[in-house]
């Protein structure tokens, strides 16, 4: 401790506390301000640049979802249109198969129509014919009777062969 | 412009690195104590180490022995400025032609001085030569304020043009360029590092700013110094105890200084506990002010001083042991081991710098410290990280 104290320079102290001070101030005038102040001022650009990047991140993710949602969009349009194409084709078809078979219904009640008058027309013909020949017959043989009765009957047979129902 | 300024940072620090730990050797081998031929046995390798260790009057690099027989010493002398009994006095150390036993007496303003183991004492008024008394202490002369650029102050002076230099040149970069070049690029990451790794978290995100000048130059002045203490030159800068204390009471002072409301109530009316204790606790904390920048300046003395002792005590084994394993091995052994010691110490270099910093912002931190445990709010309603917190987090 004794030989602390006589190795303690007081002039020395002093200069180095003069030198330290003068030291600090100078340091800080042309050193440590202007570096701390860069220093400074390139993380905050750092920051910055960084924020600026996130931001744009954000807004490219912000695009993509409305790229992504107007792709939906359009999908789902495509969609409904197809749907109602579909739905329009099979009403469609579901239309003309209505319309097809009214008009075949249409058509095949005319043409029963039509058959039944025809028929009822070549009956009324058949009869009148029958009628007509029923008479004839009957004249002739009215005729034949009065000649031979034998060859009336033959008569009468060959005119029933004759008379077939055409 | 560039190719010139770039060798000769990069020569500054090769320097500093190498020369300590080879050069060391050659210097301490060839000199000797005081003129008075090689250094060849214990006792003038002790007085040698000691002489080293002190402040110096003069830089004195080596001397050898001349064809005529003389010895010749190699090296320049400093000036001597004294505050005497009849005013301020100056000449230079040559005046003592290298005595350091007070042999020779310089008579200049009226006074008689005389260097006594590298310290200047005026002898009192009629006295013709040193009387040295039984505690060996001399009897008939006092020291006078000694203001002398002595090898110490050379070396501070050095150190802070160094750091001027090359921190006033990283400074000037950053008007033409975002991004430092050469040599700036290396100092660039230690600012960095001291702002970050030291004065932040030990500080407070909020306070740290204030304390930057001191605590980044206190820093670079000790590991620059430091270094130096490694270099042939033999500088001990921070092995001189007036170097540390003035050191230690920059942050003594600084810490004072600072300490706000919460810290004087710790120190002389602790919270939350009894009276009584209140009271005990009083000397003690008080005490605890001193033994904080006390353990700074001891712990960067005693450091200094040791690694300067270790390394010349191994360097010295190539005389020590020089009976037992011949010249060659000697030198060998020790070239070897204060090889070794040597990156030790540079290691230690930083190391002290970095403590002596670290505590000192973290005394600093202390003293600024919110205390209470409520934590603040700023205008956005985030918490403020408590300076306690942050030191948390950090150990």
């Amino acid at each position: 401790m004794d030989q602390l104290l006589n190795d303690f320079s007081p002039g020395l102290f002093v200069m180095q506390a003069v030198i330290l001070i003068i030291l600090i101030l100078l340091m800080k005038k042309f050193a440590w301000k202007p570096i701390l102040s860069s220093l400074d001022e390139r993380e905050q650009g750092i920051q910055g640049a960084l924020e600026a990047a996130e931001k744009a991140r954000l807004e490219m993710k912000n695009l993509q979802a409305d790229n992504e949602k107007a792709l939906q969009e359009a999908r789902a349009e495509r969609d409904a249109m197809l749907k109602e194409a579909r739905e329009i084709r099979t009403k469609m078809i579901a239309e003309a198969e209505g319309d097809a078979k009214a008009q075949a219904d249409k058509i095949i009640t005319q043409a029963q129509e039509a058959i039944a008058a025809e028929k009822r027309a070549a009956v009324a013909e058949l009869k009148g014919q029958v009628a007509e020949l029923s008479l004839e017959i009957a004249e002739k043989v009215v005729k034949q009777e009065l000649s031979d009765k034998e060859k009336q009957q033959q008569y009468v047979d060959k005119m029933l062969q004759d008379a077939t129902l055409n | 412009m560039k190719i010139t300024s770039l060798p000769i940072h990069f020569l500054a620090v090769i320097s500093f690195l190498l020369c300590g730990t080879l050069l060391n050797a050659q210097e301490h081998s060839v000199a000797e104590a005081n003129d008075e031929g090689p250094v060849n046995t214990q006792q003038e390798i002790t007085d040698y180490t000691n002489h080293h260790l002190k402040d110096s009057h003069d830089f004195h690099l080596f001397s050898y022995q001349g064809s005529d027989g003389e010895r010749h010493s190699f090296g320049f002398s400093l000036p001597v400025i004294l505050w005497a009994s009849n005013g301020p006095v100056a000449f230079m150390s040559s005046e003592f032609h290298h005595d350091i036993d007070g042999g020779v007496v310089v008579e200049k303003g009226g006074s008689r001085f005389v260097n006594l183991h590298d310290k200047i004492y005026e002898l009192e008024d009629g006295a013709e030569e040193i009387v040295m008394g039984e505690d060996h202490h001399p009897v008939n002369a006092h020291k006078p304020f000694d203001l002398s650029i002595t090898k110490s102050v050379f070396g501070i002076l050095l150190v802070g043009l160094l750091l001027l230099f090359w921190f006033g040149s990283l400074g000037k970069q950053y008007k033409k360029k975002n991004i430092p070049t050469g040599f700036g690029r290396a100092l660039e990451p230690l600012v960095i590092y001291v702002r970050d790794e030291i004065a932040r978290p030990n500080i407070g995100e909020h306070k740290y700013r204030k304390y930057m000048s001191f605590l980044l130059t206190v820093f670079f002045f000790i590991w620059v110094s430091n270094l130096l203490g490694m270099t042939p030159f033999g500088f001990n800068i921070t092995g001189q105890i007036a170097v540390t204390v003035c050191l230690a009471l920059f942050t003594f002072f600084i810490v004072q200084f600072s300490g706000n409301k919460d810290y004087w109530k710790h120190i002389f009316w602790m919270p939350d506990v009894p009276v009584i204790m209140k009271i005990i606790l009083i000397p003690i904390e008080v005490l605890g002010m001193l033994t904080k920048p006390f353990s700074l300046l001891i712990r960067l003395f005693a450091n200094i001083t040791a690694g300067h002792v270790v390394v010349m005590g191994l360097i010295a084994l190539m005389i020590t042991l020089k009976a037992q394993f011949g010249a060659v091995g000697s030198t060998g052994l020790s070239l070897v081991l204060t090889l070794f010691i040597s990156v030790i110490e540079i290691l230690v270099a930083f190391l002290q710098a970095f403590i002596f910093t670290m505590l000192s912002a973290l005394f600093i931190g202390m003293a600024v410290a919110e205390h209470d445990h409520h934590h603040e709010h700023d205008e956005e309603g985030h918490e403020v990280d408590d300076v306690e917190d942050v030191r948390e987090s950090f150990v």
